[in-house]
């Protein structure tokens, strides 16, 4: 199940974790597994998890950014990441 | 950090393991790595299994491979499967097909979280019932048939790769796209009962390109559960014709078995006490097991090449596969038994000293549906240690004396 | 060196491929 690609990852635009996702912390960062399409992904950045776990109570992406400390040099980086998060359902746009 | 250091660091959780649920099988093949047959007497019992779940389930272990032996032939099975799921630990299990009757098919349509995967070591009965007895084939073809026409989607068909199957390839993908499943590649090891029979059933050199060759034509919807990282040496220097996978061998690392008894080892193809980790029961529990056993520490240390580290590929084969090493009685520093540059070769034709048998769970006598290659081949356990062995007999061997030796 | 170029360094060089790896459940050595 992928994302429909108009919807793409933006700062300005909201998104949530899918409700199959289970995060499983690491010492690198966490494990996210999606029980329905069995995909497996390594964030591999602490921030990177921290980032996720706030996407569903901040209006938009920059916000879940912000809260979870990155740099705004860093910002266009973790939106490729979180593309790349939707492009296998990890994470959904909030309608 | 590369995600490859990550790993060889350890975890706090498998990302999925295998659990053997009984020793116990209808079948006996001839190439089984866990020398099933007969069930073990200290097998754990169904509350204990349930402990194991909820264990899992606290660990956040997302997936359990359940085997055997021949799992479904417990009759706590099906219920340890519905509580597994309910714990929310996603189970596949492995099944020679025994016991998947349409009911049962249809039972496992309705389930959420359940994967099946089918046994099958030959697209033709002829070249599967060689190796897994009389009849096996048509149990799996019918349990495919089954699962398909409940509605069951994306079951697996699992095929350990041989000489004698590896130019099915094509036969084998049609079989899994008939019945709307998924195929699977695996590694033959010289594990179990596979120790043997390895010497006639393990891949030939020109074989192994064929493999390779046609993963890489044909791979993009097949898995392999990454058991072909050696082959990757097949490909360039840089590492880019590796197989999709971690391409490392993750024992005590990313996975490990828990077995019938509640041992724990290493991974399910290195049954043996020096793969031992510990026992669930009476080491604490599996995560303690997991997290502090003094083999799961050895094993996660950073690897060096040993004798590998000077080869250009080691970067993308890591030295192959460690219970292949062990079980062919090669260093585990060195290189694999099939190791695709030659090396493993050379290593064989020296002098080695391969392990006796490990665990042996076989039936005592083979059954009238034994499979050939198991009554050609079997080794008792307690004969006498395993003399050294010495290389094969040339093809071109011109002497009509050639690999006698008189008993 | 100037604490501001560091930083440029460090951002440039962050990567999707080092933030996230994608795998397959079924693509790790050691299971059935």
């Amino acid at each position: 199940m992928l994302s429909d690609p108009s919807t793409a990852v933006s700062l300005d635009s909201a998104w949530a974790l899918s409700p199959s996702v289970e995060l499983r912390p690491e010492p690198f960062g966490a494990l996210a597994y999606h029980f329905g399409n069995r995909k497996l992904t390594f964030l591999k950045r602490p921030e990177l998890v921290a980032v996720v776990r706030a996407l569903g109570s901040h209006p938009d992406v920059r916000g879940a950014l912000v809260a979870a400390g990155v740099p705004e040099g860093q910002h266009a980086a973790y939106v490729a990441a979180l593309s790349g998060l939707a492009r296998t359902d990890m994470i959904r746009p909030v309608t | 950090m590369k995600l490859v250091e990550h790993f060889e660091l350890g975890l706090d959780a498998p990302i999925c393991l295998t659990w053997e649920l009984t020793y116990a099988c209808n079948l006996e093949c001839a190439h089984c790595l866990s020398s099933s047959g007969r069930r073990d007497p200290r097998e754990l019992t169904t509350e204990q299994c349930e402990s194991v779940i909820d264990e899992l389930q606290r660990m956040q272990v997302f997936y359990v491979n359940i085997g055997g032996g021949e799992p479904t032939v417990r009759p706590d099975f099906w219920h340890l499967v519905e509580y597994a799921v309910a714990h929310d630990v996603g189970v596949k299990f492995s099944t020679n097909g025994v016991r998947l009757t349409p009911e049962r098919a249809r039972w496992l349509a309705a389930s959420d979280y359940v994967d099946v995967q089918i046994s099958l070591d030959g697209a033709t009965a002829e070249v599967n019932d060689r190796v897994r007895g009389t009849g096996s084939y048509d149990t799996a073809i019918t349990a495919l048939r089954n699962l398909h026409e409940a509605g069951f989607r994306d079951a697996k068909v699992s095929v350990v790769c041989t000489r004698e199957n590896i130019g099915q390839l094509d036969e084998f993908k049609a079989i899994a796209d008939r019945f709307g499943a998924t195929l699977r590649l695996t590694r033959l090891r010289p594990s179990g009962r596979g120790a043997d029979v390895w010497d006639e059933l393990h891949p030939l050199p020109e074989q192994q390109r064929e493999l390779y060759e046609w993963l890489v034509a044909n791979g993009d919807n097949v898995l392999t559960g990454d058991s072909f990282f050696h082959l990757a040496a097949f490909g360039p220097e840089d590492g880019s014709g590796a197989l999709p996978g971690l391409n490392l061998c993750g024992a005590g690392r990313v996975v490990c078995l828990i077995d019938p008894v509640g041992d724990v080892y290493a991974c399910p193809f290195a049954i043996h006490d020096q793969f031992l980790a510990g026992n669930l029961l009476t080491d604490g529990g599996f995560d303690e097991v997991w997290k502090t056993s003094a083999l799961f520490q050895e094993l996660r240390e950073p690897q060096t090449g040993g004798a590998c580290s000077g080869c250009a590929h080691y970067d993308s084969c890591r030295g192959g596969c460690m219970a292949a090493k062990f079980f062919t009685g090669l260093p585990l520093d060195g290189p694999d038994p099939e190791c695709v540059q030659g090396y493993g070769e050379s290593a064989l034709a020296g002098a080695r000293t391969i392990p006796a048998a490990g665990q042996d769970h076989s039936r005592s006598a083979p059954s009238r549906n034994a499979p050939v290659l198991l009554t050609l081949s079997r080794r008792r356990p307690d004969s006498d240690l395993a003399p050294p062995v010495s290389p094969p007999v040339s093809a071109c061997a011109e002497s009509p004396l050639a690999g006698f030796a008189p008993n | 060196m100037n604490p501001d170029e560091n930083t440029q360094v460090v951002d440039e060089a962050l990567t999707e491929e080092s933030l996230i790896e994608e795998v397959s459940i079924d693509g790790m050595c050691g299971v059935y």
